[in-house]
């Protein structure tokens, strides 16, 4: 019963589709709520779990979505490919920095991190030989999965979604195994950890490259999902945006950033009827959830809401 | 823990109150315009204007009994200028608000992030921003009204070659408006026998481009061309001063603004600079088509708003060329409003005099810009 929330989770995503086939809410915001979930729940593994802050998370989003979008387009490369291309960069890059990197510990490391984000950042902006510079690049090839094309709003739900389980399916558990309790256990204390036996900088490393690899993935669906990428897509505030999600779900909780995901993707789609009033109701909802529930929304709502159920449906809950 | 449970149920009567998921039944009646447009962060200077214009000049078409008897009703949310939300905000105004026609995309990134929405959906689509590449190649549903900044960069040249300037030194910055209009200029210099032989370039943000100048007071340049928009413009301008440069300074259209002549103060004077006709309405001969549409617009936002600027005018073109199309159409109909949106033909905006066809979903001729320069603090005619 570990993995009760996950296929509750699971069931209510393939069903919505069912119900509400060409609904905005369910295939267009849906299939966006989608990769952020995935670009969160990949953070939360490093964030959450780990303890590690990362501020540019969007650059490894961005690496993926581009070496797609640059080699589909101006090479023709198979999509399938390019996205295996845009792995590997994103794997060598990655380890390259993830080394001198995580020896930096708390403002350092944010400040390290976001340096890393600003500097992709201005590349994609300036080498516009290759990334069409701030106007972006369009004419992105859809994805061909056996013969099936991915085109319309529907077919991006299902892949995407698909993707999305399998994101949450492998962080409960990662979460799980001995490498997860590793991960805990350095975000509990290194010293404490690293007398248990446990390759500290080693098991920093992996999470990051993971967590680096699984932003790159998404990256490259959400290219070929947009048909377009600029950018603006890959700033500094969408790794803010991306740390909000994680804190606002609730840190260390797989859920948690599943939750904070999709409040932060749709509570803007609601909050238009405000119309000039939005952002300030948006900001000052955030605050009020970071000020009354600082151990995110998610977390704290399982804890009070988890005891009016059965037993075995708070330990699918309190487990991840 | 009871302020908590009250604040989660004031959260879920906010949120389920909305009632997101039942759909907006399309009520017969009402014309819907949708437009997505940059009302907040950078580029708010564009969207904020084009939204006032569509406002009020709804209400006043509204006032005098709509379109085809119908009213017109206004759907529009702010993209912040991001491509991304932009294609979410175009997907929801075509599938969930059922618009008829998009008029919108303050910038060129949101404006190219659309085009294969709207392509895909047959919907018309006017956009609001400057790059070319909007409508070159044409796309058969996507329109737009502001000139390019090809157009700036072929006025600024024909200006130069009347003045036997052959070499220039050309300056810009790192925008997406710089970087197009550089590539604009480095392509069409040659056909008006230019040659450039300095090309330097800086960011956006920095506030000191001496380093660059002197380097380009080190060419036999005959005239410097700075290609930019916001406030680095200004800095050019001084800096040129400063440096004792005594070459000609042309500016491209992203500096006309009243605001460019306030910071760059004396370094601005003898500036030259493409620009449409709204900035010297009441310069323009009595002879002039435009004079009457020019003041009209201005007097009318500057009694509501304030100081008028031409991004609002490109909004006040494209929803007459709509509203025109529609009654032309005499219908509903998306193709048919295409088809008659093509079909423009003369019809004077604020820009300039429209002339659309199947190969020009602009419609703008190079006299729809004015060749000004700065003396005393304003722009006079050249």
């Amino acid at each position: 019963m570990r993995l009760a929330g996950f296929y509750l989770f699971a069931a209510l995503v393939a069903l919505l589709p069912v119900v509400f086939p060409d609904n905005y809410y369910v295939t267009v915001v849906g299939v966006t709520a989608f990769f952020n979930i995935m670009l969160a729940v990949g953070l939360n593994l490093l964030m959450g779990y780990a303890g590690q802050i990362s501020l540019g998370h969007a650059a490894f989003f961005g690496i993926g979505a581009y070496v797609s979008a640059v080699t589909t387009v101006r090479y023709g490369w198979n999509p399938w490919v390019a996205m295996a291309a845009g792995l590997v960069l994103v794997w060598l890059i990655a380890n390259l920095i993830a080394r001198p990197i995580l020896r930096l510990k708390g403002h350092y490391l944010a400040m390290a991190t976001l340096g890393f984000g600003i500097i992709i950042h201005i590349v994609l902006v300036q080498a516009d030989a290759f990334t069409g510079g701030p106007d972006g690049l369009s004419g992105i090839p859809g994805l061909v999965l056996f013969g099936w094309h991915v085109d319309s709003d529907l077919r991006w739900y299902v892949v995407a979604g698909a993707v999305m389980l399998l994101y949450v399916w492998l962080s409960l558990n990662i979460i799980d195994s001995r490498e997860g309790r590793a991960l805990r256990a350095v975000h509990g204390s290194e010293v404490a950890a690293s007398t248990l036996g446990i390759d500290i900088s080693g098991t920093k490393v992996r999470v990051f490259v993971l967590s680096a690899l699984m932003a790159s993935l998404t990256g490259s669906l959400f290219a070929h999902q947009q048909a377009f990428v600029s950018p603006d897509s890959f700033s500094f505030f969408f790794s803010i945006e991306l740390v909000t999600m994680v804190v606002l779900g609730g840190l260390a909780s797989t859920f948690g950033a599943v939750f904070g995901a999709v409040i932060l993707t749709f509570l803007p789609e609601f909050l238009v009827v405000f119309e000039d009033f939005q952002m300030l109701i948006y900001g000052a909802i955030l605050m009020l959830i970071m000020i009354f529930l600082p151990r995110g929304l998610f977390v704290t709502m399982a804890d009070r809401i988890g005891p009016m159920f059965a037993g075995y449906f708070r330990q699918g809950i309190r487990e991840t | 823990m009871k302020v908590l449970k009250l604040f989660l149920t004031v959260i879920f009567i906010l949120l389920f109150n909305m009632s997101p998921l039942v759909p907006i039944v399309h009520a017969s009646g009402i014309i819907k315009i949708g437009s997505f447009l940059a009302l907040t962060g950078p580029a708010s200077f564009l969207g904020d204007p084009e939204l006032k214009t569509l406002k009020m000049y709804i209400d006043q078409i509204n006032s005098q009994g709509g379109v085809l008897g119908k009213k017109l009703e206004l759907v529009y949310y702010d993209t912040a200028g991001h491509a991304k939300s932009a294609k979410d905000i175009v997907k929801r105004l075509i599938q969930k608000d059922r618009v008829d026609v998009i008029i919108g995309g303050s910038t060129s990134g949101t404006s190219l992030a659309v085009i294969d929405i709207v392509q895909a959906r047959k919907i018309p689509f006017i956009s609001l921003a400057g790059s070319i590449k909007i409508v070159q190649p044409v796309k058969k549903w996507v329109f737009k009204t502001p000139h390019t900044d090809r157009m700036a960069a072929a006025k600024i040249f024909e200006d130069m070659k009347k003045r036997h300037i052959t070499r220039i030194a050309l300056i810009t910055g790192n925008g997406g408006f710089d970087k197009s209009g550089r590539a604009q200029c480095l392509d069409l210099a040659p056909r008006y026998g230019i040659k450039i032989v300095a090309d330097e370039s800086y960011g956006n943000a920095d506030t000191d481009m001496t380093t660059q100048l002197t380097k380009i007071r080190a060419t036999d340049a005959q005239a410097i061309l700075n290609f930019g928009f916001g406030k680095a413009p200004a800095i050019v301008a001084k800096n040129v001063k400063q440096l004792g440069i005594r070459l000609p300074l042309y500016e491209s259209h992203g500096v006309a603004s009243k605001k460019f002549i306030a910071l760059a103060g004396d370094a601005a004077e003898g500036i030259r600079l493409p620009a449409a006709a709204l900035l010297v309405a009441d310069k323009l001969p009595d002879s002039d088509p435009q004079k009457k549409v020019l003041l009209g617009y201005r007097n009318m936002y500057e009694a509501k708003y304030g100081p008028v600027s031409t991004f609002g005018g490109h909004a006040y073109d494209a929803l007459f060329i709509t509203v025109g199309a529609i009654r032309r159409a005499g219908c509903l109909d998306k193709a048919k409003i295409r088809d008659e949106i093509e079909k423009t033909k003369g019809f004077v905006g604020t820009g300039g005099i429209f002339n659309m066809s199947p190969e020009d979903h602009l419609g703008l001729g190079l006299d729809a810009f004015k060749m000004l320069e700065i003396r005393n603090g304003t722009w006079e005619l050249i």
